[in-house]
């Protein structure tokens, strides 16, 4: 034998009725190096089987009590999946009867007279065959334990991933959406959040690539949606974090098709960016549907100073109802191979119609298309319909009191000026400020509401100009948005300062805001459509929404100068 | 037909050279079985079981070519082949040669036993 070591463990089950035939065959194993055993008959031979365990098994095919046949078919059975090779030593010449030996389970023949060379290149023959079947064997059996154990990894990856990339407020009733359960390791993500001050983002994605790349890419993703929703972030300050992440630790070929929605229900009005994704619907009513297509690259191209994260503004209406799809919706394909594609959309969006939810429109029109019940991993489709903010669940007084007690006695002068004015945002670092309050901190989406109400009014009114009134029509809307642009270029001289004050009180703290801009300031002490109201010291400048919310949530509001400077006093109690 | 030799002179000394010490249990062994069979044969011819005369002839015919007696092994051929075709009638004359060349091999193989050590030491 090739490799002494194995031949002498090899052991060969010998069955033949004939005695001297027997002897003779087990000498001549016993000579080659082999261990042996013998039988008499095949139902000893099945019993010597299944307690010498042989490595192969000689049988002769005629003998009594159990024949060959019936002997080989139930030894192969035993083995299962072992490969015992099974070979039978016979006279036998006739075509049908060595047909039926292998029928049975043979895997060849040795004939009578025994030849002991014959038998030994047999017997390394199928020896080779059997530790090839072995090898494989132990190869399946470890590849289903790699499997194993990464689909196990994949399971503990998938639940970290729900941590960060969890649904947000996906289950809002003004919401439907499909997302496939696997879709971590499909590349597509779907989030979505309420906004400090109401109103809510969503954010589509769909990265290149499938499997745990495209998840790690997803991973950032969600950590700044969420990490910056929640910080009174707007959907351009996301993007262009995104964006710089992605370009950052995406590999070249790897980048993120996205769609980020900002919902405004109050206002009215919807800010969109698509970039990459097909045509966002925005369905009115059965005779009154919008495309919004791509107007960007994906995330994760361009670089910082070439990214362009200007989102289209939007008037809407109540009832009004987005439609966002990720590639997988135009990709199904029907039985004949060919797409949906945005013909299928399109044909869908038309016969919406009655009572019918487009979202449910097109998802049976696409289950119709493809025939089949299950979807594809990397289809996502979402709907958002513009609802009362009344009907939206603001966020929650957030976070426990933190341990750490915090600032309570200070003070802060911020000012921005000039270009800044057009270029930065400066509400998440004014909330950040303020949340180093643990009291103030579980009055975010307040102190939030009450920062842009400030700022808002003191740049779009008291500094540009703009007036509200012109958002309430469709000719308006379009017209406050490019006068808005425009006069944003023009504000060298012009600033905002923010002044902070926060004191200790008995059982909380009272914040104090002054929030002064470089505007003409209106004449607050005479206005008569304010002398009415118990709130004599407001202005026009403020919408009847502005004021009454800023009356809502602080103790005290007045104005000062010639109305550019207007103080809120917040008090807050553990 | 039967021209082939009573004994096998290579194929016995080749099982000598691989039994050793084993090769006169191997006679002693193929002798009493090959009796056996022979009153096997004579029973099933009386029973007129064809399938057992055909089987009995072919394990016969098997054992005889191993121990290097073809002219045996063919004589038994013929009894299987008459008993797969259900011709007993012919298969009852060919029993009488059987017994008859047994009996020559069986005196062979006992001359070879007896002069068999000398062999070896040759």
């Amino acid at each position: 034998m090739d490799d002494p070591a194995e031949t002498a463990r090899l052991k060969i089950l010998v069955a033949d009725d004939s005695d001297s035939d027997r002897l003779i065959l087990k000498s001549l194993l016993k000579r080659l190096g082999y261990s042996v055993v013998g039988a008499a008959n095949g139902r000893d031979a099945v019993a010597l089987f299944q307690s010498e365990v042989p490595d192969i098994v000689l049988l002769d095919a005629l003998m009594p009590t159990m024949d060959g046949m019936e002997a080989a078919r139930q030894i192969k059975s035993l083995a299962g999946e072992r490969l015992v090779p099974l070979i039978f030593v016979t006279s036998l010449t006739e075509p049908e009867d060595l047909a039926g030996c292998l029928e049975a389970g043979g895997d060849g023949f040795l004939s009578k007279p025994y030849n002991p060379v014959m038998i030994k290149a047999k017997i390394q023959a199928f020896n080779r065959m059997r530790l090839m079947h072995q090898a494989l064997s132990d190869q399946r059996d470890l590849m289903h334990e790699r499997n194993r154990q990464l689909q196990e990894e994949q399971h503990i990856a998938r639940r970290v991933f729900d941590n960060v990339a969890h649904t947000g407020c996906l289950g809002a009733p003004n919401i439907r959406y499909h997302a496939s359960p696997l879709s971590i390791f499909s590349g597509d993500v779907l989030f979505a959040s309420p906004r400090p001050a109401g109103g809510m983002l969503v954010f589509a994605g769909d990265f290149t690539g499938h499997g745990l790349p495209a998840a790690v890419g997803a991973m950032p993703v969600a950590e700044s949606f969420y990490g910056m929703v929640a910080k009174g972030f707007d959907g351009s300050d996301i993007l262009r974090e995104i964006n710089q992440k992605l370009v950052r630790i995406l590999p070249k070929d790897m980048f993120c098709c996205g769609i980020m929605v900002e919902a405004d229900f109050a206002q009215n009005q919807l800010k969109i960016w698509n970039g990459g994704l097909p045509d966002t619907w925005l369905l009115r009513s059965p005779t009154e549907q919008y495309t919004l297509p791509s107007r960007h690259l994906p995330l994760g191209i361009l670089s910082a100073d070439q990214f362009n994260a200007d989102m289209q503004s939007i008037r809407s209406q109540p009832g009004d109802r987005l439609l966002l799809m990720t590639d997988g919706v135009l990709e199904c394909t029907d039985s004949k191979g060919q797409l949906f594609g945005e013909q299928g959309v399109l044909h869908a969006v038309e016969s919406v119609g009655g009572d019918a939810h487009p979202f449910d429109v097109l998802m049976s029109e696409i289950q119709q298309f493809t025939g089949q019940q299950q979807f594809g991993d990397d289809l996502t489709l979402c709907c958002l319909e513009m609802v009362d903010e009344a009907g939206q669940a603001a966020l929650p007084d957030a976070g426990e009191l933190s341990a750490l007690a915090g600032p309570t006695q200070w003070q802060c002068v911020y000012e921005i000026r000039d270009s800044t004015l057009a270029e930065f945002n400066p509400l998440p670092l004014l909330l950040h400020i303020c949340m180093e309050v643990p009291g103030l901190r579980r009055k975010s989406g307040e102190i939030y509401t009450l920062l842009s109400e400030l700022y808002n009014n003191a740049l779009e009114h008291g500094i540009l100009r703009l007036t509200s009134e012109w958002k309430y029509t469709p000719e308006g809307f379009d017209r406050y948005y490019s006068e808005r642009a425009t006069r944003l270029s023009e504000v060298d001289g012009h600033y905002i300062k923010f002044s902070f004050h926060h004191e200790r009180m008995p059982s909380g703290g009272c914040l104090r805001v002054v929030c002064e801009d470089s505007g003409r300031g209106f004449d607050f002490q005479n206005h008569p459509v304010l002398q009415a109201t118990e709130m004599a010291q407001s202005g026009p400048r403020y919408g009847g929404r502005g004021l009454a919310l800023l009356k809502r949530l602080a103790k005290s509001i007045h104005f000062h100068n010639k109305g550019n400077q207007i103080e809120v006093a917040y008090e807050w109690f553990y | 037909m039967v021209d082939k030799p009573h004994l096998d002179e290579e194929a016995l000394a080749e099982l000598q050279n691989v039994m050793e010490d084993e090769f006169e249990t191997l006679i002693h062994t193929y002798l009493s079985d090959s009796r056996e069979r022979i009153e096997s044969l004579k029973a099933a011819l009386n029973d007129e079981d064809a399938d057992a005369v055909a089987k009995t002839a072919h394990s016969f015919k098997g054992s005889c070519i191993n121990i290097g007696a073809p002219r045996l092994g063919v004589l038994c051929r013929e009894v299987e082949k008459a008993g797969i075709e259900d011709r007993l009638g012919d298969a009852q004359p060919v029993l009488g040669s059987i017994e008859e060349e047994f009996q020559r091999v069986a005196k062979a193989l006992h001359a070879l036993m007896a002069g068999a050590p000398d062999k070896r030491v040759r």
